[in-house]
């Protein structure tokens, strides 16, 4: 029942926002969703309630891992978007706000789903409920970046869609009654059509691969996060791309259990590292802060997904990472969104001495590179160490030193880029915009964010280490 | 039954080169509208129990897919002021003779893989991994948006065709995700298609290069 309350709040919201009247009150919308919606969310943490395997829904130990992560963003991104709105009295919100909320119900949707068609539901009413999103700012390279990702994106879900498909003829073949639930494709597994589901993990991964943004199924990313508002790039990052990772994890727990587990992690391995090592040239050379993050963003996905490829310890941290990269990528979208705004460009060319003009979000930027590229003792470096302790443990050598050498050059090229930016003479133009002053709205929530990032690694409480390890023994049945 | 729902998919599969060989934008739409209503009539032939659902699945996808896809594209054609491919990344004879070495390789392919018996002399599996090749050369091989939105939907006619497959096991499944498939996917693409070409002037995606590294 709470699960469904969960993900029907959003969703009420948005239904509410499309008829809300005033443009200026409608905003707040965002806040009154968000706040019930992580309250519950964490009442449902602290309190597990108990799941049935055989429905369609529910709130598994899985969920239980990351969903609050995710719901803590949305909190912060809604707080962000009435100040956000607020400077953006020009375009029209009733739209944005509306689809916004109903990303977040699919979100919820999409992390709750015990079932591959539903999963798939909810991750294409997803991917749709962004396109709005994306071009809100109505400017010619908005629309490009939107095409570009639906073109991308829908393919990504086509093929997904064929994997769940194939999916579901391999669980004919034992004599299955088109149960796609999770558990009941599990406990099928040892009678599956081998052929087809390793098929469907190919499919499966290239989909959800293109939604997480793992190279070279990227290449919609940097265009996306780079044309759409700060809080948007906030929401994808974070919540996006945790659902992908979270539906590769319940499908590959899936082709463990039917004995593939060696291909499973072969080919999450092989993806994640060639994400890491793409991210980090690209971080080298790129001039612009937003599509910067993007590219950061495309590492941290790596990241994860190597986690994931070294057995339970390293999807364990991975799972931590989960939080990590949720907590500090909100903090960097947000302030990235409000630099931005104040310095009306983008690359290290048009744009230096922020510090000048926007010293607070500055400073939380900075800092919030310091904590992504994994400066201890915020969250990202604890979790990266937990999955470079995974890889060493299990004497993958040549992961841990390519891992390093990634982390080390994406601390240069990001370092390079946001110190450009942040220092030195402001630019005149900057100076103009500067009347816009830093307002606490727009400042609060990244701030917030990174402290949440910052705690998280400094007091990593000891129930959300066992709520993680659970959760990988759960999608690694076997040890 | 099978003859008929072979002869059926045969058409379909036939329609996949006419798609892959014209270089006019009216007949690549033509060859998908067509392949589209061709495989609407398909459940009808298979299902062994007729579903308010299925029905609607079927004309839905008829009416989707034949009339009101094809007729937003011919609508953005004639704005945009364009009806001919110019100049393909992939040429019209190279990817009709690939679209063809597909279309023999998923039949022969398709004889070694395990397939359930009741499907091991039907068309269905090489038609889908045909159709899902040629959808994906036009997606790759062409330049203007139009003919990329037909690349597009020839994919999703594969995936469809495959689901086909599934349908009397998992109708739910199968036939929500393809209606969603059909009414939201295409139907936001078609309005991109429609906004890029009033913010561009233009339905020539190389021209979309503002953003690259």
């Amino acid at each position: 029942m709470k699960e469904i309350i969960l993900i029907a709040i959003p969703f009420a919201a948005a239904i509410i926002a499309l008829v809300w009247p005033k443009e200026d009150t409608r905003p707040w919308l965002l806040p009154a969703a968000a706040l019930p919606h992580s309250g519950l969310s964490l009442w449902m943490f602290l309190d597990p309630p108990t799941w049935n395997p055989a429905l369609w829904l529910g709130f598994d130990p899985i969920a239980r891992a990351v969903l609050p992560a995710v719901s803590i963003l949305f909190l912060a991104c809604a707080g962000y978007g009435v100040s956000y709105l607020k400077t953006r009295k020009e375009r029209p919100n009733r739209v944005f706000i509306a689809t916004l909320l109903a990303l977040t119900g699919l979100i919820t949707l999409s992390l709750l789903a015990q079932h591959l068609g539903l999963l798939w539901v909810a991750a294409e009413g997803a991917t749709l409920a962004t396109v709005p999103l994306l071009h809100f700012n109505g400017t010619p390279r908005a629309f490009e970046a939107t095409w570009k990702y639906l073109l991308v994106g829908g393919t990504g879900i086509a093929l997904s869609l064929l994997g769940a498909f194939f999916l579901g003829y391999s669980s004919m073949h034992s004599g299955g009654e088109g149960d796609l639930t999770f558990t009941g494709l599990k406990a099928a597994a040892g009678s599956l059509s081998k052929p087809w589901l390793l098929a469907a993990w190919v499919l499966l991964l290239a989909g959800f691969g293109t939604k997480m943004g793992l190279a070279p199924m990227h290449t919609w990313k940097p265009d996306a996060y780079g044309e759409a508002p700060g809080m948007i790039g906030a929401m994808l990052a974070g919540g996006m791309t945790t659902v992908a990772f979270v539906a590769l994890l319940r499908v590959r727990a899936v082709v463990s259990a039917a004995g593939l587990e060696s291909i499973a992690s072969l080919t999450l391995l092989c993806l994640g590292l060639f994400s890491m090592i793409i991210a980090a040239l690209f971080l080298l050379g790129t001039p612009d802060f937003k599509r910067m993050l993007a590219y950061s963003s495309v590492e941290h996905m790596g990241i994860l997904t190597i986690g994931a490829s070294i057995g339970v310890g390293g999807l364990g941290a991975a799972l931590f990472h989960v939080w990590s990269n949720v907590l500090t990528k909100g903090a960097l979208f947000l302030s990235a969104g409000n630099l931005r705004r104040a310095a009306g460009a983008r690359t290290n060319i048009e744009v230096a001495g922020m510090t000048w003009v926007t010293p607070l979000s500055s400073r939380i930027f900075v800092v919030g590179l310091l904590a992504v590229t994994a400066c201890p003792p915020f969250g990202p470096f604890f979790s990266e160490l937990g999955i470079l302790r995974a890889a060493v443990g299990s004497h993958q050598y040549i992961t841990a030193t390519i891992f390093l050498v990634c982390l080390l050059l994406a601390f240069i090229g990001m370092t390079r880029l946001v110190f450009s930016i942040v220092d030195g003479r402001p630019r005149k133009a900057a100076w103009n915009t500067a009347s816009l002053r830093e307002a606490a709205g727009t400042v609060a929530p990244p701030l917030l964010l990174l402290a949440a990032s910052l705690w998280l690694g400094l007091f990593t409480p000891r129930f959300l280490l066992e709520v993680w390890s659970s959760a990988a023994q759960i999608l690694i049945p076997i040890p | 039954m099978n003859a008929s729902l072979n002869l059926f998919t045969g058409v379909a599969m036939g329609l996949n080169l006419l798609a892959l060989g014209s270089s006019r934008i009216p007949s690549i739409i033509r060859a998908a509208a067509m392949q589209g209503m061709v495989i609407g009539i398909l459940p009808l032939l298979i299902g062994s129990h007729m579903t308010l659902l299925g029905l609607l699945v079927a004309v839905g996808t008829i009416g989707i897919k034949g009339f009101l896809i094809p007729h937003l594209l011919r609508r953005a054609m004639r704005s945009a002021n364009v009806d001919r491919e110019e100049e393909p990344l992939i040429g019209f004879v190279p990817s009709l003779l690939l679209g063809a070495a597909a279309t023999t390789g998923a039949v022969a392919f398709s004889g070694a893989l395990p397939l359930l018996p009741e499907h091991s002399n039907v068309l269905l599996v090489p038609a889908a991994l045909a159709t899902v090749v040629a959808g994906l050369l036009l997606l790759i091989g062409r330049t203007k948006a139009i003919s990329q939105v037909c690349g597009y939907l020839l994919l999703e006619n594969g995936i469809y065709l495959f689901g086909l497959l599934l349908i009397n096991a998992m109708p739910l499944v199968v036939e929500t995700g393809i209606l969603l498939d059909l009414t939201v996917g295409v139907f936001v693409i078609g309005i991109i298609a429609d906004r890029i070409q009033r913010a561009f002037d233009t339905l020539d995606t190389r021209k979309l290069t503002s953003l690259h590294e």
